[in-house]
């Protein structure tokens, strides 16, 4: 069960996940990030507070996204992740590839 | 201790994995860290047969047997799709996996880090992969 969540804050566009991204619904989190791209968005901030699981097909929506948000100036963080998911993104090395943070102010400071 | 599930194969059955994984892997010697990632081996596994071997068909079965011992936990995943053999499979490298915008790839590069040893066997159209994961003394 995913559940998504899209705010403002500090100019940026805040997707707070909710729950578990797998295979059956990793499609829901890849169109929310298409629409927020869709909308003109330049700073995106995943918040995973409450992201309990994350499988590969979650994982990969991420990475289709980081070289063309890289050529269209578009920033994508993510912040708060629980240390067991936090965990997944460092066995890819994907925390090399997105920065990270500990919470939502330490991704806005930078 | 023996635990036994069978899938249907439909991604919608992967969160019933979880539930079924979570309730096996309770008394194993693993703190919580390790049977998040071990779960997510198995269940990247089982999603590849799933949505490859088996086109997402809910009339065929994966069959997935837990063994925990004192020394390791051993995962049998046994289905009769088209052979889809993880060892045959290179880690791809993660840059070109960003390059080329692949959403999959992923699971594999997870699999093979998270689990000890893996095993594939394909014999009168039955295939089994088991992975297993040692206990760290």
């Amino acid at each position: 069960m995913l559940r998504l969540e899209k705010t403002k804050e500090n100019r940026s566009d805040i997707l707070s996940l909710f729950g578990e991204v797998d295979a059956s619904n990793s499609v829901i989190l890849d169109e929310a990030i298409q629409e927020l791209v869709a909308s003109g968005t330049k700073s995106l901030i995943i918040d995973g507070k409450n992201l309990e699981y994350i499988s590969s097909a979650g994982l990969g929506v991420f990475m289709s996204y980081l070289e063309d948000f890289q050529d269209q100036e578009i920033s994508m963080k993510i912040c708060e992740l629980t240390p067991r998911v936090f965990e997944v993104f460092r066995i890819l090395g994907l925390d090399q590839l997105i920065p990270i943070y500990p919470d939502r102010a330490a991704a806005f400071a930078e | 201790m023996k635990y036994r599930l069978n899938i249907s194969c439909q991604t919608s059955a992967l969160s019933e994995l979880r539930a079924f994984l979570q309730q096996s892997l309770g008394g194993a010697t693993l703190d919580e860290i390790e049977k998040h990632q071990v779960t997510l081996a198995v269940e990247e596994v089982c999603a590849n047969l799933i949505i490859h071997s088996h086109g997402c068909n809910p009339q065929d079965i994966i069959h997935l047997e837990v063994i925990d011992s004192d020394q390791k936990l051993i995962f049998e995943i046994t289905d009769q799709g088209e052979a889809f053999n993880i060892l045959d499979y290179e880690v791809p490298d993660l840059k070109k996996v960003m390059v080329e915008k692949r959403k999959g790839g992923l699971g594999i590069i997870l699999v093979k880090k998270i689990m000890d040893e893996i095993e594939f066997e394909s014999k009168n159209g039955v295939n089994t992969c088991r992975l297993i994961k040692w206990f760290r003394s």
